[in-house]
């Protein structure tokens, strides 16, 4: 309530009085009430908790794919098996299971991973040329193409499906990776550029006109330049990315059918809970095996992660 | 010690998120059980699929054709009508995964053996919502086995199905009742020969409490009315235990409750009227019905046992309903033949048999004589009329492949094709849903859900029978509103 009157009274008041070493403006002095706040105790804790609140049903998916009786995991919630009388029934019969060799689930884990990478690495190779064209290259009409490209994320996914697969069979690619490639490259596309773009326009102009007057061309500016800048905008949509393609269900079922040439572990995962669903202790230590790749991805790339999570969401 | 304790908070915080996240993206799927009609949910897992990845993990599946390519060309004479295939290709889309498609695949395996097509089988739990799809684009597969009708129905509508080749036809005239016949007809347009089937008005129960308490089997209606009161009075556990839960299917299995219901007290012709919408679906005497399954399983006397009250009808799995009846504390569970897999997922030690753990009966009708029935099917539709795919329809609707089927499942299927030989049958509850479907004196009645249109059979009705329990609602009032919700 008061707070407006107090942060304009300084302001007002400036001009009579002799300017004081350090001013802030505004803004700045919003950030760093935000930031007090945000880096307080209470504020700390309060994330801490919301953080635990939302593991809980992990946690309990965790549990769960650690009971071994199946009676048990059927008629009884999971937080029973942590009173210590019951701490017997803890065995790993589910992963065994779940790994073991009926379920194939090697095979499934190399799809994923077949299906994982280009797709991560093709939008990010298109998105970086064309968010250096959007940023540094001047042409007609470039900013109706770019709200064009971004504004082509609003496109849901599902009414795409048909008239994609149409093509896919017209051009015979159905049934193979390709299809998988090219889908969630086009999917991931508009975000990737968008994100891209407004990193790539954060670089200081300066640094690359100085480029430009030592006699660089537009490819060596992005590779000597603009690309060793990029680096935590590249990590961070490389996780989005990766996450988003790995745990993938829908599409995969959608193009590529669920036939082990192709399927990706997902496709496998739900199916391993039986035709009338009854079988869930399989999922839940299939979750977990599935969930240990995304993992040491998120941990090797989130120094970059936290870096990049604000990229390009701000213009200076 | 404090600034990096706050520098690691945002950090774990993340991680967990990300934790989160990673396990909502694969379980999302879970729990979306169709309602298809036989077989197998089972923990066992695949074995024997198409094994031509690079699999490195197994080196023992997938011996089918190895073993029954010794057994010679005495074994292939019966495939020798269907000619010489080699080189050409069938695919084949349907519901069955895991163990319940491995099975399958050693069914037909002898046919590819001998005639040298290959059979390519994919199997999904997203069938029913990807095969419009990939029809829709071109990529229809050859062979599509539909869970039910209606969807053939959707299928025909698309004009892609094949009728059915004069081979087909023939084995469903000599081995199928012409009712079966006619589920596969649309439009007076032969199309689609029934595969699987299943009986699915069973009472299971378990041998041994009912020995100790001393009760005997109901045959008449009045007789399991008042056994359910003597249990009640007995105290030791409630009579019934119910669970329509199903994920996104939730209120199905008390569909096959209201039909078993109308079918009993409303009679088999107004069922017929009242399936195919002649009577209005509020008529007085499904309201009857209704009120008699009300006054068994929507009584605080009768339910919900060890799990809740009638309120937690709604919210208990179906998969997992019937389980007090291991644990002692519920006396009675309706449920298909098929239901038989879902024990020995529970519990690999528990027998199903007449003197086994547990058990079934099948649902009483008015009288002792009247055998009243609901059961499903599933049918063979194709989407292709190449000769490979015409024969493999043709073997698909004989006896010789049922019998293979019939080999191949240890528990779990059943068929209405007269021609199996029922010896061949592995589990007793099996057997009991063959004896049930080729009883002559049995009337049998199509579940009535899967023939009506899709925003009743798989919609209201649905949500308004998990009303019914969950928000207390009037019979009437859940009638009114299926009424309603009937396409004009």
């Amino acid at each position: 309530m008061t707070s407006p009157t107090t942060a304009a009274r300084p302001t007002s008041a400036a001009p009579a009085k002799a300017p004081k070493p350090t001013r802030l403006t505004r803004a700045e002095r919003r950030a760093v009430t935000a930031k007090n706040r945000l880096t307080s105790r209470t504020a700390s804790g309060l994330a801490l908790v919301i953080a635990l609140l939302w593991t809980v049903p992990t946690f309990g998916l965790a549990v769960t794919s650690f009971r071994g009786s199946r009676r048990q995991i059927t008629t009884t919630g999971w937080w029973k098996a942590l009173w210590p009388s019951n701490w017997g029934d803890f065995s790993l019969t589910n992963y065994q299971t779940a790994l073991g060799s009926q379920n194939k689930l090697g095979t499934y884990f190399v799809n994923s991973f077949v299906v994982t990478l280009p797709s991560v690495l093709i939008p990010i190779t298109l998105a970086l040329l064309a968010a250096y064209a959007f940023a540094w290259i001047d042409f007609r009409g470039r900013n109706i193409l770019f709200i064009a490209v971004f504004s082509l994320q609003v496109v849901p996914i599902q009414v795409t499906m048909i008239p994609l697969l149409t093509q896919y069979v017209n051009w015979g690619l159905n049934g193979t990776y390709w299809v998988l490639w090219l889908s969630h490259a086009m999917f991931g596309l508009p975000l990737a550029i968008f994100l891209l773009h407004n990193f790539m326009r954060e670089i200081p102009r300066e640094l690359v006109e100085a480029a430009r007057v030592d006699g660089a061309g537009h490819v060596q500016v992005f590779l000597r330049v603009i690309l060793p800048l990029m680096t935590p905008a590249i990590a961070s949509f490389a996780i989005f990315q990766f996450l988003w393609v790995w745990n993938d269900l829908l599409v995969a079922l959608a193009f590529a059918g669920n036939t082990p040439e192709v399927a990706p572990l997902t496709a496998r995962l739900s199916d391993m809970v039986g035709s009338r669903g009854s079988a869930w202790h399989l999922l839940s230590a299939g979750a977990f095996i599935s969930m240990v790749v995304p993992l040491a991805v998120f941990l090797a790339l989130q120094r970059f992660f936290v870096r990049g999570l604000l990229a390009g969401s701000v213009k200076g | 010690m404090l600034p990096t304790t706050r520098k690691a908070l945002p950090l774990l915080a993340v991680a967990l998120l990300i934790t989160g996240l990673s396990a909502c993206g694969d379980s999302g799927t879970d729990n979306t059980s169709s309602k298809s009609a036989t077989g197998a949910a089972t923990d066992t897992a695949a074995a024997g699929d198409t094994d031509t990845d690079t699999d490195t993990d197994t080196g023992t599946d997938n011996t089918d054709t190895d073993t029954q390519a010794a057994t010679g060309d005495d074994a292939c004479a019966a495939y020798a009508q269907y000619g010489d295939l080699s080189g050409t290709k069938v695919t084949v889309y349907a519901t069955f995964i895991d163990q319940e498609g491995s099975e399958y695949e050693a069914s037909w395996a002898q046919f590819a053996n001998c005639t040298g097509a290959e059979i390519a089988y994919e199997g999904s739990r997203e069938f029913e919502a990807q095969l419009p799809v990939r029809v829709e684009a071109g990529a229809a597969p050859d062979i599509a086995i539909l869970p039910q009708p209606g969807l053939l129905r959707t299928m025909v509508a698309t004009g892609q199905v094949k009728p059915a080749p004069a081979a087909v036809e023939a084995n469903v005239d000599q081995y199928w009742s012409a009712s079966w016949k006619d589920y596969g007809t649309v439009d007076g347009t032969f199309y689609a020969a029934p595969l699987g089937a299943s009986a699915k008005s069973f009472v299971w129960y378990s041998p041994a409490m009912f020995a100790d308490a001393g009760y005997s089997i109901p045959t008449t209606w009045d007789e399991l009315v008042a056994l359910t009161e003597q249990i009640a009075a007995d105290g030791v556990a409630k009579p019934w235990c119910v669970g329509i839960e199903s994920g996104t299917a939730t209120g199905w299995p008390a569909t096959d409750w209201v039909e078993d219901m109308v079918l009993r007290f409303a009679g088999g012709a107004n069922y017929d009227k009242w399936v195919a919408h002649e009577i209005p679906f509020n008529d007085p005497s499904i309201v009857t019905s209704l009120e008699e399954m009300g006054a068994l399983i929507h009584n605080e006397d009768y339910v919900n046992a060890g799990i809740g009250n009638v309120q937690s009808i709604a919210a208990e799995p179906w998969t997992d309903a019937g389980y007090p009846i291991v644990d002692g504390t519920c006396y009675l569970h309706r449920a298909a033949s098929f239901y038989q897999t879902n024990w020995t997922t529970l519990d690999p030690e528990l027998t199903v048999g007449e003197d086994g753990d547990v058990w079934a009966f099948p649902l009483p009708g008015l009288t002792a004589d009247s055998k009243p029935t609901i059961g499903g099917g599933d049918f063979v539709a194709a989407f292709s009329d190449r000769p490979e795919v015409q024969a493999f329809q043709a073997f698909l609707a004989s006896p010789e492949w049922a019998n293979a089927k019939a080999t191949a499942t240890p528990q779990g299927w059943v068929t209405a094709n007269s021609g199996l030989d029922a010896s061949l049958l592995q589990s007793p509850m099996d057997q009991l849903a063959f004896s049930v479907l080729a009883d002559p004196g049995v009337e049998f009645r199509f579940d009535g859900s899967d023939l009506m249109p899709s925003e009743v059979g798989a919609g209201s009705f649905w949500t308004e029978m998990t009303n019914y329990f969950a928000q207390d609602k009037s019979p009437q009032e859940v009638l009114d509103a299926i009424e309603a919700s009937w396409p004009k």
